[in-house]
């Protein structure tokens, strides 16, 4: 790498979104560090060379194209229908990147029109969006929203010169290979398939009731922690499988289940040999998982 | 002959000592009274058994497993849910009246005796085999829209409750008809009572 490497030049261009991502990229302690090795040509809040009405008149090249929101073709930046918009600066982007899961699959706003409305290269699980033709360049990073040191690191990466490890939605590895419940602090709760009745407290597993996708949900929340300090499921709240194609589920506080079996089980696993572990389990009880951790009346 | 390998010899004494468990009950059946039956010294006995309770543990899972084995071949089978029904009833039926003993040894020796199996059973680890494939029987119902979603254990106490209570009635001949006769009407009712409404 040259001792003084030029400036990564980043176009960050929205589409249908809530701004869940941009705000997120904002609480990234290392954001100062990043942003003296990179220029934005666009940003929608930090400082850039051009306003969205000169991007999408002049369409620049750039190192990075990250994309933030749904695809909708006639959704309109700056009087610019998106169809005439994305395709010509993917076209001179060297790098793409598919921030949250609305760029990544559709996400949330889908839901409002779904058969117009998809992701960039992925209308949930299929490549069927616009830049399909453009996979090899595209990083996704799927999440609602994406943890900002993920994206840091594709960055970090790509300015690195380093290839990244992808799985089949086009997910770095290094960041989706885990599930969400590896390193999740209920863990032994899991194992021994000691519920959790509440939510926001620190025991019991969530899985079982309060509808925790974390066995079957890939992410690294609980390896990568957010704010540097939590994740969803240690603060007591149900993973709501944020990262998947299929997200949003409907009923995302409560486990789906079949005769008090819950309708999907942990990933790979299959369902005869997790029913004789969990019917095995339940068998025993284990008095200290069965109390507070912290029992302020003791 | 061939010689029986240790396994082979293990259930051919399991298949001896279900049939005194089954018939004198747990606590009139003693080592010394199965080494009898089998015509081998006690001593011999312990080889292949440490104690009483752990004969009796390795007993019902040998059965669970029969169980359950017949009833995964039930759920894997292109049959409907109301044919499995009919299947799991037919299948426990002709068990009973096949080979009573090992119904009768679950229900008057593993369901009335817990306290032998408190310390090497608890729960439903030695019956997994069989509670679970009905897990996934009732799961598969449920999933496909035939069973109405309920409890699990209302389901399983409904449907396993209902068979093994008729097994136990035929076993005290109280039932003027022979256990097959009901088959269908029980297969109904519990089809009736579990659907989808």
């Amino acid at each position: 790498m040259p001792s003084n490497p030029a400036k990564l030049k980043i176009i960050w261009l929205q589409g249908i979104t809530c701004n869940g991502n941009t705000h997120s990229f904002l609480n990234d302690p290392s954001l100062g560090r990043l942003l003296e090795s990179v220029e934005f040509i666009h940003h929608p809040l930090l400082a850039c060379t051009l306003n969205l009405s000169e991007l999408v008149e002049h369409l620049p090249a750039s190192d990075i194209l990250i994309i933030e929101g749904s695809y909708k073709a006639d959704f309109e930046r700056a009087y610019r229908r998106m169809d005439s918009v994305l395709p010509a600066l993917a076209a001179k982007a060297e790098h793409i990147v598919s921030l949250g899961s609305c760029a990544s699959f559709g996400g949330i706003f889908k839901e409002a029109d779904p058969e117009r409305i998809s992701g960039i290269v992925f209308d949930r699980e299929k490549a069927l969006g616009p830049l399909a033709e453009m996979m090899p360049k595209v990083i996704t990073l799927s999440g609602c929203p994406v943890h900002p040191k993920w994206l840091t690191f594709v960055i970090d990466m790509i300015r690195a010169g380093k290839a990244i490890s992808v799985d089949e939605f086009r997910r770095p590895k290094e960041l989706y290979a885990y599930l969400v419940h590896n390193g999740c602090l209920r863990n032994e709760y899991f194992e021994w398939k000691v519920d959790s009745d509440r939510f926001g407290t620190k025991e019991g597993c969530l899985f079982y009731a309060q509808g925790c996708q974390a066995p079957f949900t890939h992410g690294s929340c609980n390896k990568i922690l957010w704010n540097e300090v939590s994740s969803k499921t240690r603060s007591g709240t149900p993973c709501f499988g944020c990262t998947e194609p299929s997200f949003p589920k409907r009923e995302l506080f409560s486990t789906k289940t079949y005769m008090s079996i819950p309708a999907e089980v942990p990933l790979g696993v299959p369902k005869r040999s997790y029913l004789a572990l969990t019917g095995a389990a339940k068998s025993f009880h284990i008095k200290r998982l069965e109390e507070r951790l912290i029992d302020d009346n003791a | 002959m061939a010689r029986l390998s240790k396994e082979e010899r293990k259930i051919s004494i399991m298949t001896k000592a279900l049939e005194l468990f089954s018939t004198e009950g747990f606590y009139q059946t003693t080592m010394p009274s199965i080494a009898e039956k089998i015509g081998m010294s006690v001593g011999n006995l312990y080889n292949y058994f440490t104690s009483k309770e752990m004969l009796a543990k390795d007993l019902i899972l040998y059965i669970a497993n029969i169980l359950g084995e017949e009833i995964r071949k039930i759920n894997e089978s292109p049959l409907s849910t109301k044919e499995k029904i009919d299947a799991i009833v037919h299948m426990y039926f002709k068990i009973a009246q096949e080979r009573p003993e090992t119904i009768e040894y679950f229900l008057r020796v593993y369901l009335s005796n817990r306290e032998v199996f408190q310390n090497c059973c608890e729960g439903m680890i030695c019956v997994s085999a069989f509670v679970t494939e009905l897990m996934i029987f009732f799961e598969e119902g449920v999933r496909c829209g035939d069973l109405r979603d309920q409890d699990f254990f209302s389901a399983f106490g409904l449907f396993m409750g209902y068979l093994g209570g008729m097994v136990f009635l035929n076993g005290e001949k109280i039932l003027p008809k022979s256990l097959e006769s009901y088959e269908l009407s029980i297969s109904d009712n519990i089809y009736h009572a579990l659907k989808s409404r």
